[in-house]
Formats: structure tokens, C-alpha cells, sequence
């Protein structure tokens, strides 16, 4: 059972830390659609450099960069350029899968020794929370940490207020002297290096290789996670659980010989998604106080 | 109007971008084969690339025979990453609108293209691989993946302590089942207690979820994993906790120098190259079988058809089971599927003395037998 729970966080770790990182975008006001296009940048990166340099950490820092760098092609055109942001978020994922079949051709068949496991001292050593949480590795230490950093960021400090009034009614926070452009862009700027770190996580932990596509529709899922959310990120972390548990679960059921068709257990995270997001939609007046009001509007500040 | 320039040259270069892409992907490094009579061309199509070590890199493999077998006097055309779907037809018609005089497409999910473009061209010969629908310039080829597979289930059921096995399967489709089937066949029939697990990703090729099926069934007890997908994934997640596995198509060894007990190759060159010399010798047919859904050539170890990489990571005696298994397959004295064979809830499905025929082997198996946890999805 321990290693199943452990194979249900393992599988959350990338959504998390995707979801985490459109979270900010999107309560800055930008919904940046390109999430698999960046997660796929991101571990084309992570894989290339970990191969060629043997260091599973500078793998890490290059699929960050790379997920920011792709991030950064989303911005010169939804905020630089004021393009519509859903078209350009599509087109980035298209991008993103395209470069990076690109660029990891190379690599593919490879494989690298990835991520180690990093215990804590002391807490690794408490009986059964100890082997779940604290044997991890470092990136899914970092996902919990920056989703609790974020939350505080987003709450408490100023720097957040500002985000969220940009997100919430940008002509005002320009009138107030704030440059909603650079605060949008430096929120796209963090949902890009999550994003990056997000799909480094595939090929350094979860699997040590590299395949076109092999994210296989998780940055989408983590797109839906934040609507899941209801943009308060306290639940993501409950969503990307819930949606790793349903993932793993169909599996193990399998494998206990569960009479249901695989293809009905093979959909049953995304029924699982779609399920709660009508839910939620369901009350409308909730969904829309929590939605950033900015949400994919575009800002010029010459009116 | 500034703002506007930039965007239409930045958008100009990322569509040129993203084309080039799409056409360095699609036209590997090749030359292109001239229409003229002194070569035979010869096209090929894959589903994914020869990087995914195991189903395109067979084939792939087999294509490299046929070059060194006939030299100068072929010329093949490869092309990559088609997805079974409308798109395939117009890669096979461009193909045989090339000039190509024969046509390997290399998936199931080609079939019914290949058919519609077969018929389009009745002077082109079209070979597709291990589907059923024929016309009379279109024929079928198979492997009977389903021995080796029975020598996994003997080496399985020697091999494992806890009596549990993981299968991870991909689609549930025949062959696929054979597969299992054979597998549980081999294995109890050294093994009475040892049960078999599947996990069906629904998919041929989805590394990370590979993965987490094969960890899946490692947290579940499993010791030894058998694999009914592509990718290396399994292995290495059995190398990285220990256990045993199977490769699948193409020698895995590499990616499990310590898990791999062998891997089940497909070896499609001497096929492809029968075919060729035939439509050089002007004898080309299809061949016998179309009464039934196997190929109009299904062949397997006896042939070298499928080929076993050696026997590793495992006891002397083991290996001598196994390659008595393989003997007596080879001879004909074990066709497998042979009563009494037994469902998972114990009924008598084929009874002593009876042995499935090759038309048999695709239609009735609908049932898992004996051994086998669960039931057939769908």
C-alpha cells in the first residue's frame, strides 16, 4: 500500500507544480493555454542536459530556463503584442511540442540516471509518514514548498495585492501607477519555469527517458486544476491528488482484476476532472467572484 | 503600423519555423528512388520512429536487411510517424505514386488505407503487416509473437518467489490476447500456483504510463513483469526496483543489464526480403490463408521469424527449460495451444487432443485462460 501511496504523489508532483504556476498567471489575468507546450520544453531540457552533463540538478535548472524562455515567446505576443490569449497559448503548445520533437530527436532512446531520492534526516525515520513524505526528491519538495510560498505570496504580501488587483481590474491598477504589463509578464515568467520544472520531472524522476510528447496531456490537466481550484491554491494540492489517486487507482484495479473495461478505468481521471468542474461551475456566483474578472482580457494602456 | 510589421515578420518567422519542423520530421535523410525499371522501390511505413527500440526499430532493422541482402538493386523510401488514420492514405498513395513497385505498411491500424490505396493501384504490391483485409495485389504479413511469449510464461513461472506476475498490455485486440494467453499457458505449465496480472494502458506506446503501470504492479507483489507495449519503460522501472522483466520486439538489454531475462525479437528481414525477391522473380503472390484472420505468411521461431535474445539474469536450469521450450516449439512437437485448455473460472474450453487453428487462434479466444487474473475488457 505504501508504495502505491507513494506512486499516487509521484504522479501529482508535475501537476502540481504546472498548476501552481498558471495559477499565478491566471490570477494575474492571463490564461496561458501553452502549459503542455512549456512542460514539454521543459523536459526536453532537463532530459538533454542531464545526458550530456550527468547532473540530474543542472537538468532541473535547465528545464526551468527552458520552460521560462518558452514562456517568455507567450508574452512578446499575448502582452507585448496584445495577440489574443487563448490562440496564442494553442499555438505555444503546438510550438512546444514541435521544438522539442525538434530538438530531442538526438536524445531519444537515451536514457539518464535521474533524480535520487533525498531523505530528510530525522522525519524520513517516522514509520509509514516518514517513508511516504520525506524519502522524496528534491522537485517534490520544491512543489509543496512553492505552492506554500505562493499562497503566501498571493494572501498576504503586498507584492501579491498587486498581482491580484491587476488580475482583478487592470485600468485600475494602472490608474494607481502599477505596470500591468510587467507584472502579467513576470506572473507568465513563473507559470513558465513551473511549467519547466514540471515536465523535467517526467524524464529525471518519473521515467529516465525522453519521447515526443511523452506528457501525454498533463499540462492540460493542470490547466483544468486551477479551475478545479478555484484559483485558491490550498486546493490545488487536494486536485492533484485527487487526480494522481484516480490515475494510479484505475491501475491497481486493474491489476486486482477489477471487472469494469479498462477503456471506462483509463478515463476515469478525466471524467473525475470534468465531473468537478461542473460541479463547481454549478454555482455560478462562486465561480465568478473566485475567476481573476481580467481573465484573458487584453490590457494596452493607451485605451 | 510599426506594431504591425513586427508582428507579421514574427509571425511570419514562426510559421516558416514551425513548418520546417514539420517537414524535417516527415523526409528523413534519403535520396530519392528514381521511377525506372533496372531497381525495384521499395517504400515502408512506420508509425513511430526506429528510436522507439522496439515495434518501428524491427522493422527498421528489417529494411536494413533488404538493403544489404539486394544492394543497388533496391531502393527504399521510409516514411515516419504515421498515424493510423485518414492521413495514412495519402502517405501509401504518395508512395505508390512515386513509383514504388511494392509497399510494406508496417500497423494494424493501416489496414484499411493500404486496402483503399491497394485498389487504386492494382499494378503496385502492397504487403501490410498483421492485419486480415486482402486484395489480390495486397497481402498480409505476421509473426507469431505468441511463442515467445509462451517460453516468457516458463521462464515466469520458474522464475518468480511470490507467484505473482504483471502483464502490461496495450490494446485488446487479438494478437494481444494471444499473447496473454500463450503466456499463461507456458506459465503453469511449470508453475501451478503462479497468477498473472494485466494492466491494459490503451496505448502501444505511452512511456511515463508505462511506468506507472509497471510500478503499479510492482507495489502489488509482482516479481517478474512481462510487456505487451513498446517502450523500455517497463524494464527500467523493473531494473530501478529489482525485478525481472521482458523486453518486447527489439533487445531491451541495454536499458536492464540486470532485469532482462531475454526479449522477444521480431525479425521481419527475411520476410521482407522473400517478398522482394519474389516480385523479382516475377512469382510474387499473396499467398495461402485467406479464409481466416491470420496473415497470409505468419511464421515464427522456426523461420527466424522471432528471434529470442539470449537467455540472462537467470539459473542454469531455468535456461534449459526454457530452451527445450523453444525446441519443442521449433519442432512442432508444442503447438501451444493444444487442450485441455481451461478459462479462469475452470471451464473446459478446447478440449484434450484438439489444437486451435491458426483461424481459431483469432477468433475464439475470448476468454483468459487459467492463471490469468480478471476478464477480457469490452
Amino acid at each position: 500500500m505504501d508504495a502505491l501511496i507513494l506512486t499516487v504523489i509521484m504522479t501529482s508532483v508535475p501537476l502540481m507544480l504546472a498548476a501552481t504556476g498558471e495559477l499565478v498567471a491566471e490570477r494575474s489575468g492571463v490564461l496561458n493555454l501553452g502549459v503542455e507546450g512549456m512542460m514539454l520544453m521543459g523536459a526536453v531540457a532537463a532530459f538533454a542536459i542531464t545526458s550530456i552533463t550527468g547532473n540530474a540538478y543542472l537538468g532541473i535548472f535547465a528545464g526551468a530556463l527552458s520552460g521560462a524562455l518558452t514562456s517568455t515567446v507567450f508574452a512578446i505576443f499575448a502582452l507585448g503584442l496584445a495577440t489574443n490569449q487563448v490562440a496564442t497559448g494553442l499555438a505555444l503548445t503546438i510550438f512546444g511540442a514541435g521544438l522539442s520533437g525538434l530538438v530531442g530527436a538526438p536524445f531519444v532512446g537515451g536514457t539518464v540516471h535521474g533524480l535520487d531520492p533525498l531523505p530528510i534526516p530525522f522525519l524520513a525515520d517516522i514509520p509509514l509518514l516518514g517513508a511516504l513524505l520525506f524519502q522524496l526528491d528534491f522537485i517534490a519538495y520544491l512543489s509543496v514548498f512553492t505552492l506554500i510560498i505562493v499562497a503566501w505570496f498571493l494572501n498576504k504580501s503586498h507584492a501579491g495585492l498587486i498581482l491580484r488587483a491587476v488580475g482583478s481590474n487592470h485600468h485600475s491598477a494602472h490608474a494607481l501607477g502599477y505596470s500591468v504589463l510587467w507584472v502579467r509578464c513576470g506572473a507568465v515568467l513563473f507559470g513558465g519555469l513551473m511549467a519547466g520544472i514540471a515536465g523535467a520531472y517526467l524524464p529525471l524522476v518519473l521515467i529516465p527517458h525522453w519521447s515526443e510528447g511523452m506528457t501525454a496531456g498533463r499540462g492540460w490537466i493542470a490547466v483544468a486544476l486551477v479551475v478545479f481550484a478555484s484559483w485558491m491554491p490550498s486546493r490545488i494540492l487536494v486536485g492533484a491528488l485527487l487526480f494522481g489517486g484516480i490515475t494510479i487507482m484505475q491501475l491497481a484495479g486493474q491489476a486486482r482484476g477489477w471487472e469494469m473495461p479498462s477503456q471506462f478505468l483509463s478515463m476515469l481521471p478525466y471524467l473525475a476532472t470534468i465531473v468537478v468542474l461542473v460541479l463547481i461551475s454549478r454555482d455560478r456566483n462562486f465561480t465568478l467572484k473566485r475567476a481573476p474578472a481580467q481573465l484573458g482580457r487584453i490590457f494596452t494602456s493607451s485605451k | 503600423m510599426k506594431l504591425n510589421k513586427i508582428v507579421l515578420f514574427l509571425g511570419v518567422v514562426f510559421l516558416a519555423g514551425l513548418s520546417f519542423m514539420m517537414l524535417s520530421k516527415r523526409v528523413p535523410e534519403q535520396q530519392a528512388c528514381a521511377a525506372n525499371d533496372e531497381q525495384v522501390n521499395v517504400g515502408f511505413v512506420y508509425l513511430t520512429t526506429p528510436d522507439d527500440h522496439g515495434w518501428t526499430y524491427a522493422h527498421e532493422i528489417g529494411r536494413q536487411d533488404v538493403v544489404k541482402h539486394f544492394g543497388n538493386k533496391v531502393c527504399t523510401t521510409v516514411i515516419e510517424k504515421i498515424v493510423e488514420g485518414p492521413d495514412a492514405t495519402r502517405v501509401i498513395r504518395d508512395l505508390a505514386k512515386q513509383g514504388n513497385d511494392i509497399i510494406f505498411t508496417t500497423s494494424f491500424g493501416y489496414m484499411e488505407q493500404t486496402l483503399k490505396v491497394a485498389k487504386e493501384f492494382p499494378d503496385v504490391k502492397f504487403e501490410h503487416i498483421t492485419g486480415y483485409k486482402r486484395a489480390a495485389n495486397m497481402a498480409t504479413g505476421n509473426i507469431r509473437f505468441y511463442e515467445g511469449r509462451y517460453v516468457q510464461g516458463v521462464v515466469a513461472g520458474l522464475m518468480t518467489k511470490g507467484n505473482k506476475i504483471g502483464y502490461i498490455a496495450s490494446y485488446p485486440i487479438p494478437e494481444v490476447i494471444q499473447g496473454i494467453n500463450a503466456f499463461g499457458i507456458g506459465l503453469r505449465s511449470v508453475n501451478s500456483d503462479a497468477e498473472v496480472s494485466v494492466i491494459w494502458v490503451n496505448s502501444w506506446y505511452d512511456p511515463v504510463k508505462e511506468a506507472a503501470a509497471a510500478k503499479v504492479l510492482i507495489a502489488e507483489g509482482a516479481d517478474i513483469l512481462a510487456q505487451h507495449t513498446d517502450s523500455p519503460a517497463m524494464l527500467q522501472t523493473a531494473e530501478k526496483a529489482g525485478v525481472f522483466g521482458f523486453g518486447q520486439s527489439s533487445d531491451m538489454r541495454e536499458f536492464a543489464p540486470k532485469a532482462q531475462l531475454f526479449s522477444s525479437v521480431n525479425n521481419w528481414g527475411p520476410y521482407y526480403v522473400n517478398k522482394i525477391q519474389a516480385l523479382i522473380d516475377g512469382n510474387w503472390a499473396t499467398g495461402e490463408g485467406p479464409d481466416h484472420w491470420a496473415g497470409n505468411t505468419w511464421s515464427g521461431m522456426s523461420d527466424d521469424f522471432l528471434v529470442l535474445s539470449p537467455f540472462e539474469n537467470m539459473p542454469n536450469e531455468v535456461v534449459v527449460a526454457a530452451s527445450k521450450a523453444v525446441a519443442d516449439i521449433k519442432a512442432g512437437t508444442n503447438k501451444i495451444f493444444t487442450g485441455p485448455i481451461y478459462d479462469n473460472n475452470g471451464v473446459e474450453k478446447v478440449p484434450s487432443g484438439k489444437t486451435l487453428n491458426d483461424g481459431e487462434l483469432f477468433t475464439t479466444l475470448d476468454y483468459y485462460v487459467e492463471g490469468v487474473v480478471g476478464k477480457i475488457p469490452g
